[in-house]
């Protein structure tokens, strides 16, 4: 068979192609900052939230499975629990890690006796990733190990490409990515949104699991317009709080609390797919008063966009001042 | 032809030898039981002093290597040809210690060149990576007539000596880049890193800082090399490179204060906390001293002075790095109860690549012609 010039090229080009499409994700444009057309996330509500803790425990249980964010040999066998007693009766991990991908913290003012409020109180908070809506430790990583699902907007993880750089970590202004800096072949982990459940028909085991309603399940719109809502409700009234995802039909009566008026994660770090209610201002939930509504790849992206521009500029100026100075210097030349 | 001045097993290459040999021995423990075992690493402090001092540092101290380079074969400015090799060995050895380096510091050591193939073009990290094998393999086309020239294989030596133009113009523009991405790192952590060195001029300030402190590190070398090695100091070289010093730490010394002016303020500097007080270290000792020296033509002029102020400049802006890179962000993690301090087994394993570099140009300077036309 033969196989002329234009053959040739296209067989090169549809292998390069396919080179590319196996290994590299879409180059040369900057990432989106619209929220995906099928963003789905969570809304946690402070002050619903009791402190029980069955969204960390259930989290750790549906995770640790294959496929699961905790997945591994050892974890499949049992869920990696954190015991901070001697007597190792529960789960208590003080912070996120390599093996907590939810943890609910409670912060306390004083004599801590009125619940959501900032002075002489106390309020619970669930940290986990909030799923950015342009993710810093998606346009950090160098190998594309984090991705942003373009449809349903989950910041998941493709443990096989991650070569362990941990940019991830300093990237994200939330301190998600965790690193299991004590194995000798790591992984990183972070909540991935239960992705690996969606195909069963299920969502996020901590709000499936949840119940009072502080962490509900759905599309990101319905979310938004449901927190929304709820800061124009009158503290003391009373109101039927979706339980489990936003649209459910299962409710559960509650008296409104008094809330700070903010949906965390509307604009911060340029919004995203995980959304808190609170009584008290987020700053004193952990959250870094640092953190602006600046989109964090675009601080990197006016670097990166300039790069064509220099590479021209040195070829072209350096070729035109090589060929000036040569004739000037000839006569020193050896 | 082989350097009959140069005396191999002494007292120092033994010890270089010995550090080295404990160097791998750390290896091969951080790889079989990792990071953890190895490192004082933690989730609040990813990055630690292989980051902060071997890849920041070691990057900049390879600085020489395109700076002579360019100016010899682009600038055509002759003069400085005796320097040009030991500057690109010097650049070579700088980049293979930051290369080994990530080798041991990321968590899946043999997915290293991962970032070749699996490109993501909105990452600075991805960006970084292409640079390192760019400019290492252009590094050894760059020295390679030294090896050919030993060898006698003088076709392929008048080959790669006729395309040095070309060649070292390539060089320079993966430097420039790579200098200025390793700042551009950082431009995604505004809320981490201490306002006394976050900037979205950080691109800028690293490039015009690698250039500084590679006419210090070329001439340091040069004088320090030719005490060792006892050849003579081409003088007007030295004076030259001071010359240049002088011009950039200008530069610098501008960009810094005219950043820190439109950033958090100058008083920022003053407030006598730990941040204040390293970003005050860094710019009296690599900056300001050495921009007080250089201006007296006394100083300028004089072999001892310029050394002196060499061994600041170096000192002075790999401090910058390690502030960038680890002292910048001591604040942050220190609100949230977190400390690093490098463990004894991170300080070995860069121990060990410093002796390497020595222990390499040493056998370099013995067994090829570093200093050509520089004979006794
Ligand atoms: S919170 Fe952090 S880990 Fe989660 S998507 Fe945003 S940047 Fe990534
Ligand atoms: S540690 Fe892994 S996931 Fe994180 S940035 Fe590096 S390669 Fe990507
Ligand atoms: S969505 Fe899944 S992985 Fe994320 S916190 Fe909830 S249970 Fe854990």
């Amino acid at each position: 068979m033969s196989m002329n010039r234009r053959d040739f090229l296209k067989t090169a080009a549809a292998g390069g192609g396919m080179l590319l499409a196996s290994q590299a994700v879409p180059v040369g444009a900057a990432m989106p900052k619209e929220l995906p057309p099928e963003a789905i996330g969570m809304l946690y509500d402070a002050t619903l939230c009791i402190g029980c803790k069955s969204c960390m425990v259930n989290c750790k249980k549906y995770n640790s499975v294959s496929r699961g964010a905790l997945s591994s040999e050892q974890n499949i066998a049992t869920p990696p629990y954190e015991f901070s007693t001697p007597e190792k009766i529960w789960d208590d991990p003080h912070d996120l890690s390599g093996k907590t991908l939810n943890i609910i913290k409670v912060v306390k003012n004083g004599t801590a006796v009125n619940k959501d409020a900032a002075e002489n109180g106390y309020s619970f908070v669930k940290q986990h990733c909030l799923h950015c809506i342009t993710p810093a430790c998606v346009s950090a990583c160098p190998v594309a190990a984090l991705q942003k699902d373009p449809k349903n907007g989950v910041v998941f993880y493709l443990e096989n490409r991650c070569i362990g750089c941990r940019y991830c970590q300093l990237a994200c202004p939330f301190r998600i990515p965790k690193y299991e800096f004590e194995k000798a072949s790591p992984q990183v982990r972070k909540c991935q949104l239960c992705h690996h459940r969606y195909e069963e028909g299920k969502f996020s085991a901590c709000c499936e699991f949840c119940p009072t309603g502080a962490s509900i399940f759905g599309k990101v719109v319905d979310l938004r317009s449901e927190a929304q809502k709820r800061l124009t409700l009158k503290p003391g009234s009373e109101y039927d709080f979706p339980v489990q995802t936003v649209g459910s039909k299962e409710k559960s009566r509650r008296i409104v609390s008094k809330y700070i008026n903010h949906v965390y994660g509307m604009k911060e770090a340029g919004g995203t797919q995980y959304l808190l209610l609170a009584g008290v201002p987020f700053e004193l939930l952990g959250f870094d008063k640092n953190i602006s509504e600046q989109v964090l790849n675009d601080l990197t992206w006016t670097y990166i966009s300039k790069i064509p521009a220099v590479i021209a500029t040195i070829l072209i100026g350096g070729a035109a001042t090589w060929a000036i100075t040569k004739g000037r210097h000839k006569d020193k030349e050896e | 032809m082989n350097n009959k001045e140069i005396k191999m097993m002494t007292p120092m290459t033994i010890f270089l030898i010995a550090v080295m040999a404990a160097g791998g021995v750390v290896a091969i423990y951080r790889l079989i039981f990792g990071l953890g075992a190895s490192t004082n690493l933690n989730d609040i402090w990813p990055w630690g002093f292989w980051i902060g001092f071997d890849v920041l540092g070691g990057v900049a101290m390879a600085a020489g290597g395109f700076v002579i380079a360019g100016t010899v074969y682009i600038l055509n400015w002759k003069k400085y040809k005796p320097i040009v090799r030991p500057a690109i060995l010097n650049a070579f050895f700088g980049y293979a210690l930051a290369a080994t380096s990530i080798f041991f510091d990321i968590g899946q050591s043999f997915r290293i060149w991962h970032p070749m193939v699996m490109w993501q073009v909105n990452s600075i990290m991805f960006i970084v990576a292409i640079h390192v094998v760019l400019y290492t393999t252009t590094l050894a086309v760059e020295a390679s007539p030294m090896i050919l020239e030993k060898l006698r294989m003088t076709g392929a030596y008048r080959f790669v000596n006729k395309i040095m133009a070309p060649i070292v113009l390539f060089g320079v523009l993966l430097s420039t880049l790579h200098q200025s991405s390793l700042g551009a790192v950082y431009l995604i952590i505004p809320s981490k890193l201490s306002p006394l060195w976050y900037s979205s001029r950080l691109p800028y300030l690293f490039l015009v800082s690698a250039v500084m402190l590679a006419l210090s590190m070329v001439s340091f070398e040069t004088i320090l090399s030719s005490r060792i090695f006892r050849h003579k100091v081409p003088f007007d070289v030295i004076t030259g490179l001071a010359k240049g010093s002088l011009v950039v730490a200008a530069l610098y010394f501008v960009l810094k204060v005219w950043d820190l002016a439109s950033g958090p303020g100058i008083g920022a500097a003053f407030t006598g906390g730990f941040s204040a007080n390293m970003y005050l270290l860094e710019m009296v000792v690599g900056v300001v001293m050495p921009l007080i020296l250089l201006s007296m033509a006394k100083f300028r002029t004089a072999l001892n002075s310029i050394f002196a102020v060499n061994i600041l400049v170096i000192v002075g802006i790999v401090l910058n790095r390690l502030n960038v890179g680890i002292f910048g962000l001591a604040e942050y993690a220190g609100r949230l109860g977190a400390d690093y301090f490098p463990s004894l087994m991170e300080l070995i394993l860069t121990a060990a690549m410093i002796a390497f570099a020595f222990f390499g140009f040493k056998v370099s300077a013995k067994y090829l012609n570093l200093f050509p036309g520089t004979e006794h």
